[in-house]
């Protein structure tokens, strides 16, 4: 078969579908095809069983009781946030604070960050391919603020001109945000390259890595990020959990965003006294079991090794750009020469909703639609895309199912 | 015909495919490509209800105390829908339209198309149609 021809990377595809107990399941009658992982990805057995384990054996509060449960408890939470801090490289465990997902950490920027550091008549820089979670927090603060948002373009292929950057990054630009991945073109941008041209003006930078923590290794002391986001969801822990790195230098600057229980020092009706970092920016009980989860997720992840995940991926990635490319009509959105393994794409004269419908009807999970990603739909004039977005667990297989799936609906359609 | 014979006569041609999911789609793009369901001079953004993901265009008009409904959509098969919506209720008054409780598309296994989720514009629509008949019964 051509599909495994070519298959040459190290994963023990068929152990590592074993973790994964959604991948049995039946959709109508069929197996499921699972590639809607830039939505959210599946989890292995050891997250499900670090979750139920939680409730099972070790629920209690953080950071509060003297008693034996909430000190165990208190130490599996921080001993994560080490985790994480180790999977970003980070200096400081201080540097990790766990919020809610992407979206929370770049709202926890735009709300405190901004406060202090950006007036009246400043700039924020942003990018065309960016999430609505990358566009909306900023749009909202330069509105209320007299602050000006400016956006550098995309190119046809997707990617961005590093001159266009250059001369963007003005002298009002307070902060550059940027996707490290896109998720609808699965670009992947020079991050490092960027947060170099910014750092030369002496602008901080922050990125969404909510697509690129699921698919490569992140080093935010190489790049040299101020701030790294990302959703544990999307890289195989539980929902409702996520991460903000930030250079400890700006969380000491930043007031705290919301506030509560387990944020202070001291409290008087007079004069509160905020906790440090990072606790000050966790307010409120934590989604503690999800913290725990996210570091058994890492694990796991790193037990497979990311330079596989990343080769494997890639290797997928040109089978299924390859394969895809030979369909009549079909038109990849999104053709960066650097990208991670997401693939969006139309087809002429179908609307992606009818072919998503019809792929679903055939067990296959893919997304369809503007992908949280409006301004980029209008860049390329399409009402949405088609978007399969894999994972480590994928297999050549699955694609050949897509190609056949898609061949069916083409000819159901026209 | 009533709203009631109508969905009936609609789960009748639909229970045909017992649980052939092709034939049952093949069906609704057969439908969705035959029903040219609206003027393109009515294709205009203040008859467009937006779904997130594909365009539905609704117009109504009452003739002879009986509202008779007109709609298209960008999307094939939501346009199959669409044209049995229109198929079941135009042509009858505003107190049958909106008294309808179109169970039809649950019984023909296409619920999934009007869950929140899908966010096709349908649910929109069937709105729009029962808040059209309510605005027509309270004019007359």
């Amino acid at each position: 078969m051509e599909s495994q021809a070519i298959h040459t990377a190290t994963l023990d595809l068929s152990k590592i579908r074993e973790d994964f107990p959604i991948l049995l399941r039946k959709v109508g009658g069929k197996t499921l095809v699972y590639l809607d992982n830039g939505a959210t990805s599946q989890k292995p057995k050891p997250v499900i069983d670090a979750l139920v384990h939680y409730y099972d054996f070790q629920n209690s509060n953080i950071h509060r009781g003297i008693h034996k449960l909430s000190q165990e408890i208190t130490i599996a939470y921080e001993k994560a946030r080490e985790t994480v801090q180790k999977h970003l490289n980070a200096a400081k465990a201080e540097e990790i604070i766990f919020t809610k997902g992407t979206t929370d950490s770049i709202c926890l920027i735009a709300n405190s960050f901004s406060k202090t550091f950006i007036k009246p008549g400043d700039e924020i820089l942003i990018t065309e391919m960016e999430h609505h979670s990358n566009i909306l927090p900023w749009q909202m603060y330069c509105e209320e603020n007299g602050v000006s948002l400016v956006v550098v373009p995309v190119t046809p292929e997707g990617e961005l001109n590093l001159q266009d950057v250059k001369s963007l990054l003005g002298p009002k630009t307070k902060l550059f945000a940027f996707t490290h991945v896109s998720n609808t073109l699965g670009t992947i941008n020079p991050a490092k390259e960027l947060i170099a041209l910014a750092h030369a003006k002496n602008i901080p930078v922050l990125i969404d890595g909510a697509q690129a923590i699921p698919h490569m290794k992140v080093d935010v002391q190489d790049l040299d990020a101020d701030f790294y986001c990302f959703s544990a969801h999307k890289t195989f822990g539980p929902t409702g959990v996520g991460i903000l790195y930030g250079k400890e230098k700006w969380l000491n600057a930043m007031p705290p965003y919301q506030v509560g229980g387990g944020t202070i020092k001291t409290v008087s009706f007079k004069k509160t006294v905020y906790a440090e970092v990072p606790l000050k920016f966790e307010a409120g009980t934590p989604h503690i079991e999800g913290g725990i989860g996210l570091a058994v997720a890492l694990d796991y992840m790193n037990a497979i090794g990311l330079d596989h995940i990343a080769a494997y991926e890639q290797e997928l990635l040109a089978y299924a750009t390859k394969k895809l490319s030979a369909i009549d009509g079909l038109r990849i959105i999104g053709t960066a020469k650097e990208k991670a393994a997401v693939l969006s794409f139309v087809i002429e004269g179908l609307h992606p909703m009818d072919i998503g419908t019809l792929l679903d009807q055939q067990g296959i999970a893919v997304r369809t639609g503007h992908h949280c990603t409006q301004p980029l739909m209008d860049y390329y004039g399409v009402p949405g895309t088609v978007r399969a977005s894999f994972a480590f667990y994928n297999t050549f297989e699955e694609v050949d199912k897509l190609v056949d799936a898609l061949y069916k609906a083409i000819k159901m359609l026209t | 015909m009533t709203i009631y014979e109508t969905e009936q006569e609609i789960i009748d041609e639909f229970s045909l495919f017992g649980d052939d999911w092709e034939m049952k789609y093949e069906h609704l793009i057969d439908i969705g490509k035959s029903l040219p369901l609206i003027d393109p001079q009515y294709k205009t953004d203040d008859r467009l209800i937006k779904g997130c993901q594909s365009k539905v265009w609704l117009h109504s008009e009452l003739k002879d105390g009986n509202l008779l409904f007109r709609a298209d959509s960008d999307a094939i098969i939501t346009k199959g829908i669409v044209g049995l919506m229109v198929r079941v209720l135009s042509g009858h008054t505003p107190a049958e339209i909106m008294g309808a409780k179109l169970e039809f598309i649950d019984q023909i296994g296409l619920k999934e198309h009007l869950s929140p989720t899908r966010a096709n514009g349908l649910v929109s629509m069937i709105k729009q149609m029962k808040l059209d008949a309510l605005a027509y019964s309270v004019k007359n």
